[in-house]
Parts: C-alpha cells; structure tokens; sequence
C-alpha cells in the first residue's frame, strides 16, 4: 500500500517538532554495512547495506576498442537495475528513468572526481583499451537507493583486481588476475541525498520519507585536500528557495567528511580483511 | 581413462558445503537465500496479491510465475543485463517445478510472483534458484504440501556424480559431461524437474534418477532445518 | 547462600521451565510436516488429514490445544476474514462506490451505501476521497473480490494522526488478550490507536512525542511477539520508559 496522505502530513509535522520515525537527527543518516568481495567471478564486488535498503555491485572488465576522441583511454559504463525482487513497485523490463538516474548521478560521481585513472587502463593506443563496467543491483528498497547505489559502486571499483590479459592470444584470462588493482586515484566520490519535506531538509530518506518527498537534492562529493562537487541533481516536482539550496550545498559539506570517514574506513577494513 | 576423482575432491555423491538462510529481502512476503559452495541464488516472493491487467487473471486458481535471471557480474565473462532465451528457459520449468507443491486453487484472480536472482555462479544455478524459491515460498506463507528440492546430477564420463561444478559441466574427455538438473517433492518424491543436455543410456538415466532423490533428501532436512530456525521475526 | 536464596532460587527455575513448557506446546512446522498422528484429532486451519496424520499445509507454529489441531501464521501477506476490521485506502471512486486497498490478496469495494455517513450520491469524493484510509470491516468474501462496510462502531474515515504498518500475523500480540495489550498502550501513551486486522495501524495522539511513543511501544511488541508473558514485560518497558524520560527532563533542568 503506498503511502496516505494523512501519514505524509504527519511526518510533515513530525520533522517541523524536529523529529523522525525511526529516532534520526534529520541530518542523520542510517547505519551503514559494507561488504566487499561477495562474488567472486567479478572482477570487483561489494554489498552495502544502508539501514535496511540493501544494494550490490559488481565491477567487470573486457577489452575493446577505445572512443575516437579519446584513443588512449578505457572507458566505463554504469548500470542499474531496480530488480522486482526488492519492491513490489518495480517492474520488469528495459530500465525506466529512476534507475537511469542512479546509473547517469553515479556514473557522473565517478567521472568527474577522476577515481579511475583511465590513461592507466590504456593498453595500445587507439586500438586496445580495458572497458570497465559497474553493475548495481537492487536487492532491497527501504529509501535511498541512490546513495546506497553509490557506496556499492566506489566498495567495488575499490576491491576491483585486474583481470590477466594473454597477449598472444589477445584475449581476457578471465578467471585469472594479476595482483596488480584497478588503476584509481585518491579521489574517490560519495554522494549524500537531501530531501524537502514541508519546511525541513533531511539526509537518507526513509521509505515514507522518500514517499512524501517535495524535492530531492543528490551531490556527489569528493575530497584530496579540498572538497569538490563532482555531480548534483535537483529532483521532484517542487521549487526550491535559493536558501534552501545553500543550505543544501552547507549540509553537505558540513556532513561529507563524517561519511566519508565511516564508509572508508568500512571498505578499508573488509580489504585487509581479505588479504589476510 | 575413466573419471575417478572429482576436481574438488568431493565424492561422487557428495554435495558441496550448503547454506540457506531465510528472511534475506525484508520488503518481500517471503524471501531465501541457497548456495551449493559457490553457486549463491536469493528468491524473493511477493503474494498472493490481485493480478492485474485482467485479462492474465485466472478466475479459477491463483497464478504462480516465476522470473529467474543471473546477475551480470555473477558468472566469468560479463552477461549483459536483461533477459536472454536461457533466463526464460530456466524461468519456465522453475515455475513447473514449484508449481505442484502450491497449493493455491483458493487465491483465485491471484498472482504469486517469485523473483529468483543468481548472485555468484558455478554451476548448478537453477537448482539453487529453486531451492531458494522453496523456501522463499514457505516463508511467504503461501499454502504448499510439501517442499521442492532440487539438485545438479550429471554423467561424466561414465560415472553417475551429483552437484555438479562448471569445471564438470566442461568436461571434454571419454564420453564427456551429460548434465541432468532434478528436482523432488520432499514428501512424495515425486519428480517435477527433469533436463537433460548431453548423451547417456537409459540404465545410466536411472542411475542419474537415484542419485539424484538422495541427495535432495539432504537438501530437503536442511531446508526444513532453516524454517525451523526463523524466530518471531 | 542462604535458605530463602535457594527457595527464590528454585521458584525462578520453576517459572522458567513452567515457560519453556509453555512454548513446546507450539513448535514450528514445515509445509507437508506431520503434526500428530491420530483419529481424535481435528484438521483445522492450514492443516490437513491424511490417513491417520495432520499435516501442516503452511509455514508456522502449530498449535494443539485440545483436540483442534491448526497452524498459526509466522509470516506471508494479509488474508481476509470475515468479521475483520481493517484500515483501508480509497484507490478509486466507481459511481456507486469506493475501490479500496486493504493490502490483501483480492480487490476490495466499499459500496456507497455501506458509507459510515450521509453519501451524496452525485459526488462520493464528499465523503471519502482517493488517498483517504478508512476504517471498515470485511462484510463477505467472494472469488470477485472482497465486500466491505464502514457500518459500525470506530469505522469511518481517519483524520489526522498516522499510519504504521506492522506484519499482519503480529496483530493478535498487538491487540492482547480481550484488548489487554493495546488498551495498556493507549493508556501508557495517552493515544488513540485502531488496529486494523491487516496490519495497518492508526495512532492519534495530542503531541508528536506521544504518537512517536506509541509506534515505538508496537515495534517493541512485535519484535518480542514470541515471548511469552509479553504484557508483563512490556509494562517494565513502559516503566524503564517513563524513569529515563524523567531522567532527561532534570538533566535538562540542572
């Protein structure tokens, strides 16, 4: 049953009394479970768990021939599907447009904070590049899937090993890797979603605070020295004043670095969990 | 030169190391997950709900259907997303084996859906699928008189072997790998999954047969053992 | 140790095997599983006879008081019984009616005169519009669909207050014996709160806190709905509640 009004209305005033269902500081996000290595055919993969929405990606490599505008450089592709099995809202078929946000914001996060080290991913100039694809995947819908989709996304490029490449035969050993890690950079990409509900903005929607959702704003942060916007997104039909935006962009600063700390540090401790 | 020793060691009628926990998708009515070693599957059901559009109702009985699908990064080489012919193969059959253990003629104008999705692959994929369906639907609260096990059981070479691995599926030698995927009620033992892809005797069919409704005697105790565990949630 | 300290001692032992005892006498069942074996004994709900056994049809805890041999649902989706009480949606308005959603297996229609008030029969969004829950009850269950009616005591539309939803099975601890838990509820939080049979629930009260209060006391229940004793128990937590909320208002006082 989707969500009444009368519930919408409450939850409404609830956040104006400063006050969420599950006890949150409206800035608070969920706790956060991050898994890396879950399946072992990828070259990368990661389970994160964000409260109770559960998401997971996988990283995978082949080689292929690079873009004409940029011949010495791999290439990624982001994809993601909102899988029936974890809501009874999504349907089978073609992507529709809310998982292809999620793959284009993710995607951007990735892109523009320069993780990947594409030159790295170059193996003969305009001829041979490593094609790097992220898959994520909906396992269960309890709010927040975008930003669940982009820790999944950052775990698994971070656990990704490079696949053996035969020369000779001039293909992919697949089921072979070198030790040697996907070529990243420092800066690596997380995004926080913000939401206007009535006169209050929250971080990391509920299921029913996503439902009375009036206007979403997703960013994409990444940080070295300083702290960069990568991507952002305005979503939802309702306006937003310009002081809500700049309160948006302040939160977001403000809060990066916390998250940033704990996802790290999640996906740090599974990695050397997993040398040993 | 005969088959004599499996590439993991295992004996011929040994299983991998199983796990199967229930209550893996909360959103779900119910929800599994199985794995044979490697081979991981979660199933999620959603139902008995109404079935729209309309004219797919059944005024009879409930409907129960079944979408089976691996994810991209689950086997070595990347499978595009979507649905290829093998996925609705595998979708099909897995509703015809689920389907004799429902008991759904009551839900009239209904539809249980199972949503089965293979996580990590090395073979023996659509067994574990419905393994997990089993328990997802049990745990869904969906009438069944019994249970549905399912279990790999392939000739390879000339030697009956059950839960099989890829490397057993790619076998090339002697008479090569003939792969029958099984599955049985858990009461009855009746069959409701038979495949066969490869080339046997009859008398080694039925050698095949027997191996197989052993071994899903075990998968059977450790399907009823996990619902037995489930607290109040 | 003194001699009283071994009495307690023994008394606790005695309460706690008296408890286990209790909870052998339902033990989880399989689908297909024998439950007893017998002529005395009776089939009842999701259960079935075969030959001289009762086997489970369903996933759940059997229950064998007596010579009624059923199963109690553990999890699965809300199924409709006549006489429930229930909170639905308005999902559509139809010229003689409302199409509800009552999260159940089948459609549901609310037929205009079955309205808990004056229906002006040119425009039924008067009385209940799309997105309005609604108190009501299952009238009759038929293979088109359910018949329900707003037709009686605290049904009608809800206004104001909020929506949880709980799994439907968990109801009966919500609600206790004769109403012994959700009227300990309504009280202890000072909330009006209605029930529905399919899980859905409503809760009203004067102040956010309350009505926040009141959803954390039902996830307590639910969480613990296996335990046995629970409305002894959650009349500690309510206590436990009240001193450290005490606690807080004179830290904040000092």
């Amino acid at each position: 049953m989707e969500i009444s009004n009368l519930t919408k209305k409450r939850i409404k005033d609830y956040l104006e009394a400063g006050k969420r269902f599950d006890g949150r500081k409206l800035l608070e996000h969920r706790e956060i479970e991050i898994e890396t290595g879950v399946s072992k055919n990828a070259e990368g993969s990661a389970r994160v768990k964000l409260g109770n929405t559960e998401v997971v990606a996988g990283v995978k490599l082949d080689v292929g021939e690079p873009y004409t505008d940029s011949e010495d450089k791999g290439t990624l592709i982001t994809t993601t599907e909102l899988l029936p099995l974890s809501s009874e809202e999504f349907d089978y078929g073609p992507p529709r447009i809310n998982a292809i946000e999620i793959s284009r914001i993710v995607d951007r996060g990735i892109r523009e904070s320069g993780m990947i080290d594409f030159e790295k991913l170059c193996i003969k100039k305009g001829e041979k590049v490593w094609n790097v694809f992220v898959d994520i995947y909906s396992i269960n819908d309890d709010g927040n899937l975008l930003d669940a989709s982009c820790f999944a996304a950052v775990a698994a490029l971070l656990d990704a090993k490079m696949p053996k490449y035969d020369e000779k035969e001039e293909r992919v050993a697949y089921g072979e890797w070198t030790s040697k890690k996907i070529p990243l950079t420092e800066n690596i990409p997380l995004t926080l979603t913000f939401h206007k509900i009535g006169k209050s903005i929250i971080l990391d929607p509920s299921r029913e605070e996503e439902a009375s959702s009036e206007a979403r704003v997703s960013m994409a942060l990444s940080s070295k020295k300083d702290i960069m916007i990568n991507a952002m997104q305005k979503g939802n039909e309702a306006a937003l004043s310009e002081e809500e935006i700049l309160k948006i962009i302040d939160f977001a600063e403000k809060e990066y670095k916390n998250v940033e700390k704990e996802v790290f540090s999640k996906i740090e401790k599974n990695l050397k969990g997993k040398k040993d | 030169m005969s088959y004599t020793k499996r590439p993991d060691g295992r004996k011929f009628d040994e299983l991998r190391e199983m796990k199967a926990k229930v209550g893996v998708v909360p959103r779900a009515d119910g929800s599994a997950m199985f794995a044979f070693g490697d081979t991981i599957a979660i199933a999620a059901v959603y139902g008995p709900k109404p079935f729209h559009p309309q004219h797919l109702q059944n005024p009879e009985k409930g409907v129960l259907r079944v979408n089976y699908d691996m994810l991209s990064f689950s086997v070595t080489e990347r499978k595009k997303p979507g649905p290829s012919r093998r996925s609705q193969e595998i979708s099909k059959v897995t509703e015809w084996a689920l389907a004799p253990a429902l008991q759904i003629e009551n839900f009239q104008n209904t539809v249980v859906d199972v949503h089965i999705i293979v996580l990590q692959a090395n073979a023996s994929t659509r067994c574990a699928g419905i393994n997990a369906a089993s328990l997802a639907l049990a745990h869904a609260g969906i009438p069944m008189t019994e249970l549905v096990s399912a279990v790999s059981v392939g000739k390879i070479d000339d030697k009956i072997v059950v839960d099989l691995i890829k490397e057993e599926e790619d076998y090339e030698d002697g008479e090569g790998a003939t792969d029958i995927p099984m599955a049985f009620l858990s009461n009855s033992k009746k069959l409701t999954l038979l495949q066969l892809d490869g080339k046997t005797s009859a008398e080694k069919l039925k050698e095949a047969l027997e191996a197989g409704k052993k071994a899903c005697e075990k998968i059977s105790e450790l399907q009823k053992k996990t619902l037995k565990e489930v607290k109040g949630e | 140790m003194t001699p009283k300290t071994i009495k307690e001692k023994t008394e606790k032992e005695e309460k706690v095997e008296e408890e286990i005892g209790k909870e052998t006498k339902r033990e989880i069942v399989v689908p297909g599983e024998v439950i007893v074996s017998g002529d005395d004994y009776l089939p009842g709900e999701w259960t079935e006879r075969k030959g001289k056994e009762i086997v489970a049809l369903r996933f759940g805890l059997a229950d064998k008081s007596g010579r009624l041999v059923k199963i109690i649902p553990l999890s699965g989706t809300y199924i409709p019984r006549k006489g429930n009480v229930v909170i639905g949606k308005v999902l559509d308005i139809t010229f003689n009616g409302w199409i509800m959603d009552i999260d159940a297996p089948y459609q549901s229609f609310l037929q205009a005169m079955e309205a808990s008030k004056f229906v002006n029969k040119n425009d039924l969004s008067e009385c209940y519009d799309i997105g309005d829950m609604v108190a009501v009850k299952v009238w009759s269950i038929k293979r088109k669909g359910i018949d329900l009616t707003a037709r009686g005591r605290n049904l009608g539309r809800l206004e104001e207050g909020i929506i949880i939803r709980v799994n439907s099975n968990k109801v009966p601890r919500v609600i206790g014996k004769e109403g012994s838990m959700i009227n300990l509820i309504k009280t202890e939080t000072n909330c009006d709160i209605t029930v529905g049979q399919n899980g859905i629930i409503w809760i009203k009260g004067n102040k956010v806190e309350d009505e926040l209060f009141a959803e954390k006391a039902i996830l307590f229940v639910t969480e613990k709905s296996f335990v046995e004793g629970l409305t002894e128990k959650t009349k500690e937590w309510f206590d436990k509640q009240k001193k450290s909320k005490k606690k807080e208002a004179k830290e904040e006082e000092d």
